[in-house]
């Protein structure tokens, strides 16, 4: 009986081991690595944990390195700020005065069409008519852009600041994507008026 | 105050009611007749055609209303019980708050200009072009009861272990007791033999001990090489084996502060990879959406479907509900007011795939130039609960693709006068990447 004992300790003490080993296998933390100066930058890398001073201080809230643009600063390129105001009359005034800077040799529905595709479609459908994948399933239900009294500048207008229930979407397109996503869409509306 | 409203109205039974009492002419006949068509339609109207009704709140209404919860206008579930009972308003002013609610505001109608400011001063788009009887078959379907929630059958038992596992487990169980029950019956046969043997006075020969087996394979010097020889090559595989791993992380699925599936975005509602990881488009990185990217859906999305949500508690052991809830929670929306309440807080998204420092990679150069798919590195992301990494993401597995992928020069001016010069050169059809340079050292490594 005392062996038996002893033996069953052992056991235990190998399965405790097992688990400890199989659980060390599990995949939630990353592998070790060799040398690591040579892998971390020295400079922040993109969504990297920020440092703390030297006291231990906090530098940045949440220690979180990605930073938001200083007030009044405007990305490099051929950006131009959008003076019309997210409200109810700014809605009407782009919808009555604001045009599409593109010319018509500027528009190509083969960049507004694949950028629709990725990111209205999915509700809006994939020729407006408010039969997205989304929509079919009853979750978001935008209706048609032919029961929709939009022009190119309400149009503009609402992927810049959203409307309703649809949010911005101008931090996942550009001014000039903007533009040609526009003009998709409002070719789009007069396919589907026709 | 109720006449403002009437006089807005299109339809002018009353007006008709007032002509039937004057004498009766040809004229008025004439009247009345259109008045019997109408008094006949409205007769219809009260009943209303929830199908038909249905399709149309789902043109028109849907977009800004939800049947049960709050979205940019009110829930409208029994909305003209609810409005009568509450606040007297009787069909009349319903129709005239949907084909002109902006009018009726305006003439100062006080549950109008209530209900106007109540909800952010959001104008309601007129629809002039429902009819009543539209009106009618809107208010028959948002008058229909609310479905009843399918009871979703969570296992209370058993968690974790769907269907298949249960019925793995008593298979083996099965096996187990089988394989007992053999052992046994071999034994008992064993010790009948015996007894036989015993009885009948059989001598079973007992083997003689010869030199034990270890001694002899001591004794043996060239077995003893050759085992040394093979142990020393076994032990060298697993020890290159093992430092070839170091700081690979293929595989590695780190629990994530919002249980986040990327099976049902983009796997069950087909959402594209681009929608959210935008800046993989234009950019070195792949970025995290912001938050505000979720709430471009999950503004109307608040909660998932029943069998969704009963599906994530038995397969995964996850409430979707809570993790949705965590989403607003961190963005800061307040779901009964929809609104943003300002108190937000970071979502701390833990990173699995990293390149180290000395190697450079770009998201633009892959996804938007050469089209290559998300999924040949990423993997089947589509139907991953828990994203993971697919991909070693050595320098040997970038080499690999670089070597048998052929560049996409379709439509592709950048590489049409390249092209043609090099696959000169090399006397081939199509250039791979790593016939345009796609294994120089330089261009990863500066």
């Amino acid at each position: 009986m005392h062996i038996n004992m002893k033996i069953d300790a052992k056991y235990t003490v190998v399965l405790v081991m097992l688990v400890g080993f199989i659980s060390c296998q599990e995949n939630a933390r990353p592998n070790y690595q060799y040398m690591p100066n040579m892998y971390e930058s020295v400079g922040y890398e993109t969504y990297q944990e920020a440092d703390v001073d030297v006291e231990g201080n906090q530098i940045f809230e949440y220690d979180m390195e990605a930073r938001l643009p200083v007030d009044g600063t405007i990305p490099r390129g051929d950006f131009m700020p959008f003076e019309i105001d997210n409200t109810v009359e700014g809605y009407e005034e782009a919808k009555a005065n604001l045009k599409s800077p593109l010319d018509s040799t500027q528009v190509d529905y083969e960049v507004g069409g694949p950028l629709y595709t990725i990111y209205c479609a999915i509700c809006h459908g994939i020729k407006g008519a408010g039969d997205g994948t989304l929509a079919k399933k009853d979750l978001i239900i935008p209706g048609s852009y032919a029961e929709k009294d939009i022009t190119i500048g309400s149009i503009y207008h609402t992927i810049y600041y959203g409307k309703n229930s649809m949010g911005s979407y101008a931090n996942q397109l550009n001014e000039s994507e903007r533009w040609q996503v526009a003009e998709y869409v409002a070719k789009l509306k007069a396919d589907l008026d026709k | 105050m109720k006449k403002s409203y009437q006089s807005l109205e299109d339809n002018s039974t009353n007006n008709m009611k007032q002509v039937i009492y004057r004498n009766l002419t040809s004229k008025i006949l004439y009247l009345g007749f259109i008045l019997l068509l109408t008094f006949s339609t409205s007769l219809t109207a009260q009943e209303g055609d929830p199908v038909n009704g249905k399709a149309l709140y789902r043109t028109n209404c849907a977009s800004c209303h939800k049947l049960d919860s709050r979205m940019t206008g009110p829930a409208l579930r029994n909305v003209e019980t609810r409005l009568a009972e509450e606040e007297g308003l009787d069909r009349e002013w319903i129709n005239a708050w949907i084909k002109n609610s902006a009018g009726l505001i305006r003439s100062g109608d006080p549950y109008a200009v209530k209900i106007y400011a109540e909800y952010n001063q959001t104008a309601m788009t007129a629809f002039p072009q429902l009819s009543n009887q539209d009106i009618s078959d809107i208010l028959a379907y948002t008058a229909e009861p609310k479905p009843e929630p399918v009871v979703a059958e969570v296992p209370t038992g058993v968690q974790g272990g769907g269907g298949d596992g249960l019925s793995s487990d008593i298979m083996l169980a099965a096996l187990a007791l089988l394989f007992a029950l053999l052992a046994g019956a071999l034994v008992l046969v064993n010790r009948t033999l015996k007894r036989f043997a015993d009885e009948k006075g059989i001598e079973v020969p007992v083997k003689e001990k010869g030199t034990p087996i270890w001694k002899a394979f001591v004794q043996n010097q060239f077995l003893v090489l050759v085992t040394v020889i093979f142990f020393l090559l076994a032990s060298a595989y697993f020890v290159y084996g093992f430092f070839m791993q170091v700081g690979i992380d293929q595989g590695y699925e780190p629990v994530q502060p919002i249980h986040y599936s990327h099976r049902i975005h983009a796997g069950e509602n087909g959402i594209d990879c681009k929608y959210c990881h935008s800046s993989a488009r234009v950019s070195k990185h792949s970025g995290i959406p912001s938050l505000n990217v979720c709430m471009n859906c999950h503004k109307s999305i608040a909660q998932v479907g029943d069998e969704t949500q009963a599906e994530g508690i038995s397969e995964y052991g996850v409430d979707y509900n809570a993790q949705i809830q965590k989403l607003y929670k961190a963005v800061g929306w307040d779901a009964t007011t929809q609104q943003y309440t300002g108190e937000t807080s970071p979502v701390k998204w833990i990173r699995i795939h990293n390149l180290p420092d000395f190697a450079y990679f770009n998201h633009s150069q892959h996804v938007s130039v050469a089209g290559v798919e998300c999924q040949t590195c990423h993997g089947p992301v589509e139907e991953m609960e828990v994203m993971y990494q697919y991909a070693p993401l050595t320098m040997g597995w970038c080499i690999n693709c670089h070597r048998e992928t052929n560049i996409n020069v379709k439509d592709n001016e950048y590489y049409t006068k390249i092209h043609e010069e090099l696959s000169k050169k090399y006397g081939v059809e199509q250039l791979t990447a790593a016939q345009m340079g796609g294994l120089e050292c330089g261009k990863c490594h500066y």
